[in-house]
């Protein structure tokens, strides 16, 4: 058993991919597509919850893609969420199950789910965000016993926009979980909360000298979120986000996601608020 | 390890020698302009060059290189790791500090191999700046002014002969075997004080300031307007960062062939100047102005690579105050910053932020 990590590493270049297959795609919205990828055989993924893989499209290019699944649910095989958006993430659209890709990694610091024992967890996801945040939370539940509160605060545009509709059928149901979901903009069939992501806040109740936050969400939504938790009183160490930032490499060369002295694709993407916080760039 | 001297007269063949082993690499006059060139016959080499457009480094990272050949539908992937035993003459002492930077950034984390190969079978020869290259240069005030510990063989012009400190194996290799060089005698010594004594006052400092004040000025400075009024006349085209010794980003491209499925992938100098190179998919750009984006620039050669490298990002070498159309230079933006700090303005903008 080896995993894909060593193999990438044993490669005479750092930047050559290992052959893989698409085993199942399914369509998620109207942009966003579940593949399940299987691994060669004898080779796991070993991957933390937060890290992301470099998968090529040969001939077209390589982008940077969240893992899904949770650790437990990644032996052999692993799920990754993908919003076509350009070349690339259009490429891997247009492949069906029995298609190759290419992997590197996993890359990136994931979070640090052991400092999350015993604590009540707060998940934030805001639209694609719920892709990488899926892994975590789905880890959680694997080991439910080992947290406190778990409680899912999901916001999206419209309805349509609406990922893993299964799952989340299931998280409402469970009493184990405290789910609470909003879009900003409803339909005619809409009966839910509508607003942004903050407005769910009042809907919950926190005790935050045990909560841990982790907030995966586009950009603009990390400043209100932020806000809105800072003012609950969670302390700066226990806010967790996820940063997006352009990555060519995923191996600290390239400089695109440079922020600051920092290389996302290395010390990130998983950061907390105290660790960041005095980057001006970062929020 | 130790200190040779070989007359001027024998260079020439010291060349030709080299050259049966080597690809030797070295400063050739070009259209009035000095470009580092694979040398055809050792008549060609200028070691007494002021500046070169582009540093040596593009022999370690090429302008475009291939990572790898690719059959898309096999998914046979071929890695592409390209070395050639290579010598390269006549590299400014910046330069040197430049490579040192490089050579931190590739043997961090991750190991690029790539890099690694061009470099483990390059031998660097410097040579020691006597008198300032060009009014832009301002290695004295960064500290470059001299060869950093790790060289190979290097250089000291004493007017009929060259002293030649061996720094390495790999620079002794270059000598083995190579007859007309001799020990220093006594004379020779005194020759090569003097030759240093006399260099330091040809030097000025042009920073206001001391260069290990330069992080502390920096991180006054983030919120300084002097950002904007750079973003204003900044034409946004990168020149400044393709010719700088220790920028290194890149992009990254898949090329294929008429079939469609063969093919490389291949990584090309990129620039932050370039307005696209923090967008995330979406739309949103995490360095949205040119403002922004120089105040990046100075930020990394200034403060980050020394938070993150130990070294200090700038060289002093002035190639990319040579190369901005509209004079946006690293001495007058330090020193612009300095005169603010003094003062008292970054304080004040930093407070109404
Ligand atoms: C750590 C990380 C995890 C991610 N996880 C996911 C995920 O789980 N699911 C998902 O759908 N997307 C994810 N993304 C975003 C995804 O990487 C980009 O959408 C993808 O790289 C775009 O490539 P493309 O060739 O399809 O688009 P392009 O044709 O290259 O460009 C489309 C747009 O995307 C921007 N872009 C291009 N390359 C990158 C890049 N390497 N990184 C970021 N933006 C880029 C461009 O500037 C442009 O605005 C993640 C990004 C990062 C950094
Ligand atoms: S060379 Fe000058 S104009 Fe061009 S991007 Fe650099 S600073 Fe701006
Ligand atoms: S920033 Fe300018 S002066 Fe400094 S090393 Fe780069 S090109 Fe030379
Ligand atoms: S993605 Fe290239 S340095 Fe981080």
């Amino acid at each position: 058993m080896t995993t894909l990590l060593k193999e990438t590493l044993k490669h005479s270049s750092i930047y050559l991919p290992t052959p893989a297959r698409i085993t199942a795609v399914k369509d998620l919205t109207a942009l966003e597509k579940l593949f399940t990828i299987e691994l060669p055989s004898g080779f796991s993924l070993n991957h933390r919850p937060g890290q992301f893989v470099q998968i090529s499209v040969l001939g077209v290019g390589e982008a940077p893609i969240s893992i899904s699944s949770s650790p437990s649910r990644s032996n052999g095989s692993f799920e990754v969420c993908v919003r076509r958006v350009g070349s690339v993430t259009n490429a891997m659209h247009a492949l069906k199950p029995g298609a190759m890709l290419g992997l590197r990694g996993p890359f990136g610091r994931g979070f640090p789910v052991e400092r999350f024992r015993g604590k009540d967890i707060l998940f934030v996801p805001g639209g694609l965000g719920l892709a990488p945040l899926r892994s975590l939370i789905n880890e959680v539940l694997d080991e439910r016993g080992k947290y406190g509160r778990v409680i899912i605060l999901y916001g999206t545009r419209t309805p349509a926009d609406i990922l893993f509709r299964d799952e989340i059928a299931q998280w409402q149901q469970r009493t184990d979980i405290e789910f609470h979901m909003t879009v900003d903009r409803p339909d005619e069939s809409w009966t839910g909360n509508v607003g942004v992501i903050t407005t769910l806040f009042p809907k919950i109740q926190i005790h935050p000298r045990n909560m841990v936050a982790v907030v995966v969400g586009p950009p603009v939504m990390y400043r209100f979120v932020l806000m809105e938790l800072l003012g609950k009183g969670i302390a700066e160490g226990n806010i967790w986000f996820s940063f997006e930032r352009h990555m060519k490499c995923g191996v600290g060369k390239c400089g695109h996601c440079q922020m600051h002295h920092i290389y996302t694709c290395q010390d990130g993407p998983s950061f907390s608020y105290a660790e960041i916080k005095h980057l001006e760039e970062a929020l | 390890m130790s200190f040779k001297i070989m007359p001027k007269a024998a260079l020439p063949d010291w060349v030709t020698w080299l050259k049966n082993r080597y690809r030797v690499v070295g400063p050739t006059a070009r259209q009035g302009q000095y470009v580092f060139a694979e040398i055809a016959s050792p008549d060609e080499l200028v070691l007494d060059y002021p500046t070169s457009v582009l540093p040596p480094k593009k022999y370690l990272l090429p302008q475009r290189e291939t990572l790898f050949t690719f059959d898309a539908q096999s998914m046979q992937m071929k890695a592409n790791i390209e070395w050639e035993p290579t010598v390269i003459l006549g590299v400014h002492t910046c330069d040197m500090h430049a490579i040192r930077l490089l050579d931190k950034v590739h043997a961090t984390g991750y190991t690029d191999q790539h890099y690694q190969a061009h470099r483990q079978h390059t031998t660097l020869v410097s040579i020691e700046c006597l008198s300032p290259c060009m009014e832009h240069s301002f290695c004295k005030s960064m500290g470059t002014l001299t060869v950093p510990e790790d060289y190979d063989l290097h250089l000291t012009d004493l007017g009929d002969s060259y002293g030649v400190d061996v720094g390495s194996e790999k620079g002794e290799a270059l000598l083995q075997g190579f007859t007309a060089i001799w020990d220093p005698t006594s004379e020779d010594y005194q020759r090569i004080n003097k030759v240093m004594a006399e260099k330091w006052p040809r030097f000025s400092y042009r920073l206001n300031f001391d260069v290990t004040e330069l992080p502390d000025l920096l991180a006054l400075s983030n919120n300084s307007s002097l950002w904007n009024e750079l973003g204003d006349i900044c034409l946004g085209c990168g020149q400044c960062t393709k010719v700088c010794p220790t920028c290194y980003c890149f992009d990254v491209r898949d090329e294929v062939d008429l079939s469609l499925t063969k093919g490389e992938r291949t990584r090309t100098w990129d620039s932050c100047q370039i307005d696209r190179f923090a967008t995330v998919a979406g739309g949103h750009n995490f360095r949205s102005t040119r403002a922004l984006r120089n105040r990046h620039r100075f930020m990394r050669k200034g403060k980050y690579h020394l938070e993150a490298y130990g070294l200090i990002g700038c060289v002093g070498c002035g190639r990319c105050a040579a190369a901005c159309l509209v004079h946006i230079t690293p001495v007058d933006t330090f020193n612009e910053l300095y005169r603010r700090h003094k003062k008292g303005e970054l304080l004040e903008e930093a407070k109404q932020a």
